[in-house]
């Protein structure tokens, strides 16, 4: 069981209020991702979760029991940090044995759930070692491993990824995937990468300054986005938001439409103009910053990986109406 | 120190400053070599006659070399272990955020600047005099018999003294090596259950492994060669109760006038020093690479 409520929960260092009262509720089984630029406030409300931090004010509630002021040991949580926090004098079975070792259970039964977390994790040929002996991907097994031999109510992750380089990061991202998918318990992964956000949870939480934009699965954020914020955070390449003329033209302060909803022709029944500027190949899809005389910023644009432009091109552009975006003068969406 | 040729360039460069230490050394090793094997007594004027090891042989059956071997060895254990025990509470302590942090820290170290024949008077007067000291006084004070430092537990009194003036060495090396310490093993271990003793014993001891052994190892060569403060305070008595190896070669050399007898010595406590150097690079080195 991992169910877990914060209820008003606020969190200041000194005069500073990094995280205002707060309130959200983290469904048994589910994987939900707290997503939002650096210094926004994750690592702390996930450190508040853990109760590696006090809270300034609120609740915690853990399976409906209040938990705010238990300490973190007793919470049932595991977490894996984003250095791994492995103990570099220990071997892996030693990490990987030790919150068995503190909770004073037989040798056996340590010695069984380490080679099943072994097993697991792909960690059995490493066991002997000492972390400093292994690669990035290896450590971040091992902390993963001595997490789940707790068998806790939930996981936290800290930016687990981040350390990892780019083919990496993928592989983990689909065993980290997997291995709620196998052991169905609550995960809370903090990430400021919105595309490990969007492939990974059942419940993204977007936040900024402390403060939650929106929550939603991946494809309602996609879909609908609340506000600006949110609408600029989720989607890569970002949402193209365009104010002036245009935006009042169709009753809104702001309007977005994101690279993959505006097509490219070189006809003339088009309702924008421009000219290619950079653009970018990825051999699947082509990204082409388009200029505009209107505006400032170049419109980003998707298309097939075998569209053929070239820098000052002239092009039309056609934006799909029915995936437009309309924000108002604060930023939130109009329906 | 890649290429053959930037080894070779490192060599060269260092050369001069490795030829002078050598010098340095060598120059007063081997003239201690050479007055130890000569009968060189300033007291008797004329020639000094070589007398192969007879002088080894008188510094080592003397009665007071075995006792300057003990003293000198529960000196440095002595002073050993309480400044490496000492140093790893006080820096625990001064780890902790506390108002005055920065003062205290200074306040802590201070007693490090202090010269040794400074402080061995300090203690000897201010502090263990029986008469006007405040331990004396304090004895008074709660009605019990004061304690004469020096003459009833001598070598623990200098122990004392010695560890007081290490003690803010082991707590300044240790205090460094525990903020290096990453916070987030210790919060990883907190959420794993372990409790303060727990973190202390797996993460941070470990941790701080390898600064104990820097520790042992430079205090030891200090500590192998204490003397100003049993000059000032007891002279190596009562009898040979504070006579350690250095202040034995002193009494030799210098009150005896006998400089083959001390130089004899020298080159014993040379060796000594070596093997003990030996014995606890092999013991404890491991710890300092990997
Ligand atoms: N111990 C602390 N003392 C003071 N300020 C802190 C502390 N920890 C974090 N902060 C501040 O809180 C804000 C949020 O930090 P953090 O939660 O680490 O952000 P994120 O993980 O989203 O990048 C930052 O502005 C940071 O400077
Ligand atoms: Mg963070």
């Amino acid at each position: 069981m991992g169910r877990i409520t914060l209820d008003k929960v606020r969190k200041s260092f000194g005069a500073i209020e990094v995280i205002p009262p707060l309130d959200l509720t983290i469904e048994d089984g589910e994987f939900v991702v707290f997503v939002g630029p650096s210094g926004c406030g994750k690592s702390t409300l996930l450190r508040l979760i853990a109760g590696l931090e006090d809270v300034s004010g609120g609740e915690i509630r853990i399976d409906g029991k209040d938990a705010t002021d238990v300490p973190p040991a007793k919470r049932g949580l595991a977490m894996v940090f984003q250095s791994y926090a492995l103990y570099p004098h220990m071997s892996v079975r030693k990490n990987i044995a030790f919150p068995l070792r503190m909770a004073g259970m037989d040798k056996a039964e340590q010695d069984r759930r380490v080679d099943d977390a072994a097993r697991v994790l792909n960690l059995t040929d490493y066991l002997d070692r000492r972390p400093g002996q292994l690669s990035g991907g290896q450590r971040q097994r091992v902390a993963i491993g001595r997490a789940i031999v707790r068998e806790p109510a939930a996981f936290l992750f800290d930016e687990p990824l981040s350390n990892l380089d780019a083919a990496l990061r993928v592989g983990m991202r689909l065993e980290i995937s997997e291995l709620h998918e196998r052991l169905k318990t609550t995960m809370i992964y903090v990430t400021h990468d919105q595309v490990e956000a969007m492939t990974m949870a059942d419940k993204i939480v977007v936040l900024n300054a402390g403060r939650i934009e929106q929550v939603g699965s991946p494809l309602e954020l996609y879909r609908q986005p609340r506000n600006l914020f949110v609408a600029g955070f989720i989607g890569s390449p970002k949402m193209n938001l365009i104010t002036g003329p245009e935006a009042e033209k169709r009753g809104a302060h702001t309007i977005g439409i994101r690279p993959e909803h505006i097509k490219v022709s070189d006809d003339d029944t088009c309702i924008w103009r421009g000219t290619v500027g950079v653009s970018e190949h990825l051999g699947s899809d082509t990204f082409f910053h388009i200029h505009m005389p209107s505006r400032d910023e170049p419109l980003t644009v998707r298309a097939g990986g075998d569209v053929d432009l070239y820098h000052g091109d002239h092009i039309c552009l056609t934006p799909d109406e029915a995936h437009m975006h309309r924000f108002d003068e604060k930023g939130n969406r109009i329906e | 120190m890649a290429t053959k040729a930037s080894r070779a360039a490192a060599r060269l460069m260092i050369s001069p400053a490795v030829l002078l230490l050598l010098g340095w050394m060598i120059v007063p090793l081997s003239m201690t070599v050479y007055f130890s094997f000569l009968r060189y007594n300033l007291l008797m004027p004329g020639d000094n006659p070589f007398v192969g090891w007879e002088n080894y042989k008188w510094f080592v059956t003397d009665p007071s070399f075995s006792a300057a071997m003990v003293n000198t060895l529960l000196l440095v254990g002595g002073v050993l272990l309480i400044t490496v025990i000492g140093g790893i509470l006080f820096a625990l302590l001064l780890d902790q955020p506390m108002w005055g942090q920065g003062v205290i820290r200074i306040m802590v170290i201070a007693p490090f600047f202090v010269m040794p024949t400074v402080s061995g008077l300090v203690w000897k007067n201010m502090f263990m005099n029986p008469v006007n000291g405040i331990f004396g006084h304090l004895a008074q004070a709660i009605g019990m018999q004061p304690i004469d430092f020096f003459s009833q537990i001598p070598l623990l009194s200098i122990i004392g003294i010695v560890s007081w003036q290490w003690l803010p060495f082991a707590t300044l090396i240790l205090l460094t090596a525990l903020q290096s310490l990453d916070q987030e093993q210790l919060e990883a271990a907190e959420m794993d259950g372990a409790g303060w003793l727990s973190r202390f014993w797996f993460i941070m001891l470990p941790h701080l492994a390898r600064a104990i052994t820097v520790v042992i190892l430079i205090q030891t060569i200090f500590l192998l060669s204490i003397f100003a403060e049993i000059l000032v305070t007891t002279n190596g008595g009562p009898g040979t109760a504070t006579t350690n190896l250095t202040y034995l070669i002193y009494v030799s050399s210098l009150l005896q006038y006998d400089v083959g007898m001390g130089s004899a010595g020298g080159v014993i406590a040379i060796i000594l020093a070596n093997i003990v150097a030996i014995f606890l690079m092999r013991m404890i080195g491991k710890n300092l690479d990997a």
